[in-house]
């Protein structure tokens, strides 16, 4: 095997592995859109609530600390104790509960029967909102997560691989925290498909996606099942949020690389869990081969627009996306 | 009694078109002109200028190309940011390929590069609808301001990357560079969008209106009444980004005087304008002015009450403000999506009738 | 010339002429379902032409089939003489061809004026600068259309919601802005889905008439689709019946009564 070769496919496995990062998010965004046909733009910004909210209980601060000394003249900023992580993951599932709930009662209770594109505008302004609130709850300082993942290569893989093109192949780089997502996505999502199929919530919320009055009228309360879905989504925002936190460190860029999800969601289908992880890992591994080959000839940076333009051309070819029903028009 | 009119009067069908029916309304859409163009110019300061009016026109006129796009053809697009820098580069490239040509003309011209630049973003949305289109226009948002950032041409291979408007004149005053007065900087942007309104007021309550409004409310009817509906998406995306492209050419010419792309066109600029047209009124060209005014008042009101009264922080005043601007987009599409316009036009209906309702 | 298309006249004195629009064996399927079956007839000129049959038989696809929105996989259409090539439905309503919905399809974001305004858009030729300036070409253009909007408002004596947004009026005045959409585009072909659909007795006397009034008066064609038979035999010159994709029947009402095979479908047939 050529060195060459090998490189490339060294640059293939890590493109899966942000793929199953992009999955991640994208995962949140079809759980809602199934149950409640709300195209969540916010997702991005919940997965950097959560882990903003992680590493803030983690670390002892106090919430609302900045704005408190500024109307109070204190200067109050931590509790001075430091919660264990698993603790810590629990309140913050509380949180993102809470906050399922508020979105439910505030917003979207009142939007019911909107078009879609008036609730989609709104999730872009609980987005704004969020991400605000984040700010002034635990200000916007970079944040670490020392949850005690993995990190750096894999140097065992590294060991093993070296020396296979010959001697100036130095053997694959890939990320360990990567490793540990993807084996953390795939709990995550088969935890999902089962909760979804053989539970009780989970038909309920089947039924909703499929039709709404139809599940109305066979009692299940809509509004139960729209925060049961927000919360979930909340939960698997907050996985992101601690994977993508734990990568780059927690702050706003997180909610920028989250819009990835969004190209991810044109290519797989809003309303396909596969679809969603088979879009991640085509835009993650296409975006990394695309910067490896093209990149260093226009100048570099194109992970910056290749998983949009790549949805878009698909997008014109198939509408519908990669899994999605085929759309037929009728008047 | 300052209000009129509350049966129909009216005896010919182009009085029945007019754009402000009532006495009243056409008195004083004649006063806020005369007022805007012969009385801010000789009190406007370096502050009101740079601070409120300047940002505020220039706003308008990219609130009222999104409006075209979003509000009244249905096409919601999250490419604002892109096309203005569309605007600003194609200015800045005229400005500095031909010096001798009147700065007012290569506005105009930059505008017309930005058309075709968003007809052609526009043609996927043949085939993909709504949010999907609107995912789609952040193709553009993204790919252009890379394309600025990482193509030397387009900034003439400067060192910084930045582009940096040189000095122009019209009629011997300066309107583009460091030694241009506040009011001529006003005076500019004025004109364009006394222009652009009233440019996009008559587009939009003719047949090109209606075509766009038709698609917008019911695509597949609006074909087979005959509306071409690849031409009309087109004609929306054309028009809408002229406008967009010729707010992103003041933007940089004659407010800002220089620009690093990602910085200022990036996608925060595409939301802004998007949150402009939502508060504003989705389909209203009133709407868009209210929109524009409400939200770059806003931070400047924030900033004064947080800081300046309360004594704040200024990051604090800044997150505060994405919460309150977050929060009002909510209420507003909740309560009222047709936004300010719409409240508007509710007092307006009571005004006619008042004082007897019934 | 053939006896079928000669031109004659009626008892109440209006002249059907010889054959408009010409559907030869038109065959349209969805994946393997096969939605018409091999269906011939013809419209002619200045008639109204029913077309009925139970629920799912077919008829609105037929419908669709004639103004461009499904395109039939065998067959031809033909048009005043010629056959009409494969068209986009905003090139066939070009070609005179207007059409109201089953369910009501009004843009109902504008007013109903404006609605019907829309019906006028063929007509309408002035160009974006010219409607920019307004001033000029584009209102003079504007108030011609607008008197010829008029004149359909009063025909259909809907006046006094000229201004009212679409969306707050109940349906049977709804149905009503539809037609007088088509009416404004002057079409030689009206296509009318199921016009009386969900009214009451009076809505439908009314809608009768109007129907009535439309084809004597400005003589257009016209093709409609309608459940209610005391209604399609009072209205129509004559009737194509559809059952499962197939025809089954064509003719002047008084024959389609007395068809058997027509009374089988929809009285069902005793198995014995």
């Amino acid at each position: 095997m050529s060195t060459e070769f090998l490189y490339f496919v060294e640059v293939l496995i890590n493109g899966l592995m942000a793929g199953v990062m992009y999955s991640l998010v994208a995962l949140g965004f079809v759980l809602i859109f199934k149950a409640s046909g709300i195209f969540n733009f916010s997702q991005g910004v919940m997965a950097l609530f959560a882990a903003l909210t992680l590493a803030g209980i983690m670390e002892g601060q106090v919430p609302f600390a900045h704005i408190i000394n500024s109307i109070f003249g204190t200067n109050i900023h931590h509790f001075g104790w430091h919660v264990p992580a698993v603790l810590a993951i629990i309140l913050t599932v509380f949180v993102m509960i809470g906050f399922a709930w508020a979105v439910q009662r505030f917003v979207f209770r009142h939007l019911v029967g909107q078009e879609p594109i008036i609730l989609f505008m709104a999730t872009i302004g609980l987005a704004y909102f969020l991400e605000g609130l984040g700010d002034i709850m635990w200000g916007s300082d970079i944040k670490t997560l020392a949850l005690g993942l993995p990190q750096g290569g894999a140097r065992w893989l590294e060991d093993a691989t070296a020396g296979l093109g010959g001697d100036d192949f130095y053997g694959f780089f890939i990320d360990k925290l990567d490793m540990v997502a993807t084996v953390v996505a795939a709990v995550l999502v088969t935890a999902l498909i089962l909760f979804s199929q053989y539970t009780k919530h989970g038909r309920a919320m089947r039924a909703v996606a499929d039709d709404h009055q139809a599940a109305l009228s066979v009692g299940i309360s809509l509004n139960f099942i729209w925060i049961l879905v927000w919360s979930l989504a909340g939960f698997v925002a907050l996985v992101a949020g601690i994977m993508w936190g734990a990568k780059s460190g927690v702050q706003f860029s997180l909610s920028l690389i989250a819009l990835k999800a969004l190209p991810v969601l044109m290519l797989g289908g809003f309303t396909s869990i596969p679809g969603a992880i088979v879009g991640g890992l085509i835009i993650g591994m296409g975006e990394k081969v695309f910067e490896y080959m093209i990149g260093p000839m226009v100048g570099g940076a194109t992970e910056n627009w290749f998983a949009y333009v790549l949805a878009l051309l698909f997008l014109v070819f198939r509408p519908q996306g990669l899994f999605g029903e085929r759309i037929i028009e009728r008047v | 009694m300052f209000y009129r009119e509350a049966g129909d009067f009216k005896t010919s069908y182009a009085e029945d078109n007019q754009t402000f029916p009532i006495k009243f309304d056409r008195y004083r859409y004649w006063f806020v002109l005369a007022v805007a163009f012969l009385v801010i110019p000789f009190i406007i300061n370096d502050y009101w200028a740079n601070a409120i009016f300047v940002p505020f026109l220039i706003y308008s006129i990219a609130a009222i190309g999104l409006n075209i796009l979003t509000g009244y053809c249905g096409q919601v697009s999250l490419g604002t940011g892109g096309f203005m820098a569309v605007g600003a580069y194609a200015c800045y490239k005229l400005m500095t390929a031909f010096p001798e040509v009147n700065i007012l003309i290569h506005i105009i011209l930059s505008g017309g590069i930005t058309a075709v630049v968003g007809a052609a973003f526009g043609l996927p949305s043949l085939r993909i609808k709504g949010f999907y289109l609107a995912v789609a226009t952040l193709a553009a948002q993204f790919f252009l301001i890379w394309l600025f950032n990482k193509v030397a041409w387009f900034y003439n291979y400067s060192a910084s990357g930045q582009i940096s408007a040189p000095e122009r004149f019209v009629g011997g005053i300066a309107v583009t560079g460091p030694n241009t007065e506040a009011w001529a900087k006003y005076m500019v942007c004025l004109v364009f969008v006394t222009l652009c309104g009233l440019a996009a007021r008559n587009l939009t309550r003719g047949t090109t209106g209606r075509k766009w409004m038709a698609i917008r409310d019911m695509d597949i009817a609006a074909e087979i009444i005959g509306v071409n509906p690849l031409k009309a998406k087109l004609t929306a995306f054309a028009v809408s980004s002229f406008f967009v492209g010729i707010a992103g050419a003041l933007f940089f010419a004659v407010y800002l005087g220089a620009v690093e792309g990602g910085e200022a066109f990036g996608i925060q600029k595409s939301f802004l304008v998007l949150f402009m047209v939502i508060i504003g009124g989705l389909g209203s060209i009133f709407g868009s002015f209210a929109g524009a005014a409400f939200l770059v008042v806003l931070p400047v009101a924030l900033k004064m009450i947080g800081v300046d009264l309360l004594g704040w922080p200024t990051d604090i005043v800044s997150h505060f403000q994405l919460v309150v601007v977050g929060a009002l987009i909510m209420f507003f599409l909740i309560k009222e999506p047709h936004g300010l316009a719409q409240l508007w036009r509710v007092i307006k209906e009571k005004l006619r009738l008042w004082p007897f309702p019934h | 010339m053939n006896a079928m298309v000669d031109p004659y006249t009626t008892e109440d004195g209006r002249k059907i002429g010889g054959v408009l629009m010409d559907m030869r064996n038109i065959t349209l399927r969805f994946g393997g379902v096969e939605a018409i079956k091999d269906i011939s007839f013809n419209i002619r000129e200045g008639e109204i032409r029913a077309i009925i049959g139970p629920n799912g038989a077919g008829k609105s696809s037929m419908l669709n089939v004639i103004s461009g929105f499904y395109k039939p996989q065998e067959g031809e259409v033909h048009f005043r003489g010629s056959i009409r090539p494969p068209m986009k439905p905003y090139q066939v309503a070009r070609l005179g061809i207007a059409r109201t919905f089953q369910n009501i399809a009004l843009f109902e974001g504008m007013s109903v004026l404006d609605n019907i305004m829309t019906g006028r858009l063929n007509h309408m030729k002035t160009g974006l600068f010219a409607q920019a300036i307004w001033k000029g070409a584009a209102e003079k253009e504007e108030i011609e259309n607008r008197a010829h909007v008029e004149r359909v408002i009063d025909f259909l004596e809907i006046q006094a919601i000229r201004k009212t947004p679409v969306g707050r009026l109940p349906y049977g005045l709804k149905k009503r802005v539809e037609l007088a959409r088509a009416l404004a585009a002057d079409p030689k072909l009206l296509l009318l889905d199921e016009p009386m659909a969900g009214m009451n007795v009076e809505e439908k006397e009314d809608m009768s008439r109007f129907i009535l009034d439309v084809n004597d008066e400005f003589g257009t064609t016209i093709a409609l689709i309608e459940h209610d038979m005391g209604v399609v035999m009072d209205l129509s010159d004559r009737v194509v019946v559809m059952d499962y994709g197939r025809k089954i029947g064509d003719g002047t009402p008084s024959e389609i009564i007395s068809n058997q095979e027509v009374i089988d479908a929809y009285l069902g047939v005793a198995h014995d």
